[in-house]
């Protein structure tokens, strides 16, 4: 149901709590029943009665216990007869900030507030332990919110002392116990909290005035990240996604505009918002997801697009490709069939509002993907595909994972400029022009005027021209480091004249200064002219207002000054066999990259 | 905002919470003349006020008010 789907209505949901519940009843056929005791340490009344809705709309019937007013410790420890009869399958802890039995103050030792931390950690082990052992259940666990007020200001954050430093590291080991017990699950209220806004959630009057530990009209958030844990315990998780391309996976229609034209990449905001989305998409590969194509192309057009080499995403990435004309509902249906998984497994996510209502009619999640900035979010918070536990190699793999990141932070006292460079992993691909990069390197050459040295503009044409002549040599440059693909950024052109290089354009985006990509493109520059039986290039300093850096750029790279005039250009030349010597020393260029 | 006006909101509000489209309040209505106003509804009642006319009920108004009528008189004063 729409109105139980992220991003929801929460006081919509509050206060329609009975007529949802009516309606749900008559839509949804539940799967499965579950009995569930919420054991709070605050007032869980609203927090049943929405709860139910969630779970009802995951197809899960859900028989609850509730405990009396704040009995969680009681109850957890020493099971009351209705609770002993109840057996539940699943008991949620819902406790919070408003349960610390020991809270540190100015006037305690470090040691003294340790030792409070541990025996607080200790009462929770206690509690579910006894629950595993008298029912067997899983257990979902609430964290704790942040303070809203904090009595040493910001030092409440660093100093041992303060409360927020306190809940802090109680979190942390609260989630070691959870990792280290089997069948516990963190619901995290600190991170619901901090996304809901802590000054609103904490508002005090609700628990003054009804005993609630939260802002009631949050219990709807609260109530279905606790669902999303439920579900995905019982198995209701989704497993695939199913990704429309046009506008959804890129800016721009393939079949239209040409692979070339698609909006994706470092260039634009847009494109950016593009990049992040393929890399998100692709890292939920990592959590086992499987990722298919749903969309109205000819295949060859998606597959171009799927190859855009801005993009994060590459063909091989998808399990299965359905680019056709026939209806999304149908290819989905055909999808669950080859990869033997249920329809109501599969998300899909689509632009297209009249295709999301069409297929959500025949039972599939498609969630609501209208503007490009939202769509991690969107797939993200609505929790398809909600992470309960990974295998043990995925765990393994963490374990590697942190060691690796153990031996970085130690060597990260570089030794001298050269040592940090080499940290960042550069990787460039430096080659001639290419019509994939064509529009982009026309408006790099448009918008760079300080690491410039002619500051020519060129149209389109003109930059097509100069690739497709045998007159000019022509090279770009991309950069990738370890924090992410840079994209094109720089440009060299050159006019050949019989045995002489005339260079009409040498850029460079600011972003990537001194990391010695100059030197690299200079390398490859040379390569180029000595296959082709250049023995001289030539360099054009002509300054501008924003210039200025690159002034002595020739000179930094092995030219000699011929000439210079009153207006300050200047005209730089190199002999093609005196550079022997490679200045670059930390990009890796055209090599496979890893 | 008249008091035609906010007495047809808040019926609206009323129905919605308790899911019940017969519902008519009066200024003399209190807890006692809806099946299902209880301590707990009152504070989904609450909430949904809130929502419906912009506004928030201080602490002692909460507890304090004793029908329709004195919720409708807050309304009035303060409601958008």
């Amino acid at each position: 149901m729409k109105e139980l789907e992220y991003p929801f209505d929460s006081g919509y949901i509050m206060k329609k709590k009975k007529s949802l519940k009516r309606r749900l009843t008559e839509v949804v056929t539940p799967v499965l029943t579950k009995r569930i005791a919420v054991l709070g340490g605050s007032t869980t009344s609203d927090i049943v009665s929405v709860l139910e809705l969630f779970l009802l709309n995951y197809g899960i019937k859900a028989e609850f216990y509730e405990c009396e007013y704040a009995q969680y410790r009681q109850e957890a420890l020493f099971p009351s007869e209705e609770l002993l009869a109840f057996k539940p399958d699943i008991v949620f802890l819902h406790t919070g900030l408003r349960n610390l039995t020991f809270k540190p103050n100015p006037k305690m030792s470090e040691a003294e507030i340790a030792e409070g931390l541990e025996s607080e950690i200790s009462g929770y082990k206690q509690m579910w332990e006894s629950l595993k052992s008298n029912f067997g259940c899983a257990v979902v666990q609430n964290n704790f919110e942040l303070p809203s007020f904090r009595l040493l200001g910001n030092s409440d954050g660093s100093d041992k002392r303060g409360l927020v430093n306190y809940v802090t590291r109680l979190n942390l080991r609260l989630a070691e116990e959870i990792n280290a017990a089997s069948g516990v699950y963190l619901n995290d209220i600190n991170y619901l909290s901090a996304v809901c806004g802590l000054d609103a959630w904490s508002d005090p009057q609700y628990w003054y005035l009804y005993k609630y530990s939260l802002n009631i009209r949050f219990i709807p958030d609260l109530c279905f990240e606790a669902a999303k844990v439920i579900k995905a315990i019982c198995g209701r998780n989704k497993k695939v996604l199913a990704l429309d391309l046009d506008n959804t996976l890129w800016g721009g229609i393939v079949g239209d505009d040409g692979a070339e034209n698609l909006t994706i990449g470092q260039e634009t905001a847009e494109a950016m918002a593009y990049y992040q989305w393929q890399e998100y998409v692709k890292s939920l590969k990592d959590i086992g997801v499987l990722l298919t194509v749903c969309s109205k192309n000819e295949e060859e057009n998606a597959l171009a697009g799927l190859e855009h080499p801005e993009g994060a995403l590459r063909p091989s990435d998808f399990t299965v490709i359905k680019a056709n004309w026939e209806p999304k509902s149908e290819n989905l249906i055909n999808t669950a069939k080859e990869l033997d998984i249920l329809p109501d497994a599969i998300v899909l996510a689509d632009d297209n509002p009249a295709e999301r209502e069409i297929v959500r009619g025949s039972g599939f999640a498609a969630p609501d993907m209208d503007n490009v900035g939202d769509y991690i979010r969107n797939i993200d918070r609505s929790g398809f595909f909600e992470v309960v536990s990974l295998s043990a190699d995925d765990l393994k793999r963490t374990e590697m994972y942190a060691a690796n990141m153990q031996r970085k932070q130690e060597q990260s006292k570089f030794a001298d400029y050269d040592d940090y460079l080499r940290s960042l992993e550069m990787f460039a691909e430096i080659a001639p022009f290419k019509p994939m990069y064509v529009q982009r390197l026309a408006q790099l050459a448009g918008k760079s005027n300080q690491f410039n040295v002619t500051t020519r503009r060129y149209t389109v044409t003109e930059m097509e021209e100069r690739m497709n002549s045998d007159e000019y040599i022509t090279l770009y440059g991309k950069l990738v480091d370890k924090y992410g693909d840079n994209g094109v950024v720089s440009e060299v052109i050159g006019k050949v004249n019989g045995n002489k290089l005339d260079l009409e354009l040498w850029l460079m985006s600011c972003r990537v200064l001194k990391r010695g990509m100059e030197y690299a493109m200079l390398d490859e520059l040379v390569k180029t002219c000595r296959d082709k039986g250049i023995a001289e290039i030539y360099g054009y300093y002509y300054p501008t207002a924003k210039n200025k850096m690159v002034a002595e750029l020739f000179g930094e790279l092995g030219f000699e000054k011929q000439s210079s005039d009153d207006e300050g250009n200047t005209i730089w030349k190199m002999d093609v066999s005196a550079h022997t010597e490679s200045k670059n020393t930390a990009i890796n260029v055209n090599t496979e990259e890893q | 905002m008249d008091a035609k006006e906010l007495r047809k909101r808040l019926t609206e509000v009323f129905r919605d919470v308790f899911d019940d489209d017969s519902i008519v309040i009066t200024a003399d209505t209190t807890a006692d003349d809806i099946e299902d106003w209880d301590s707990i509804e009152h504070i989904t009642l609450i909430g949904a006020v809130e929502d419906e006319f912009g506004m928030k009920f201080k602490m002692g108004e909460v507890s304090g008010m004793n029908n329709v009528g004195e919720m409708m008189k807050i309304i009035a004063a303060r409601g958008k």
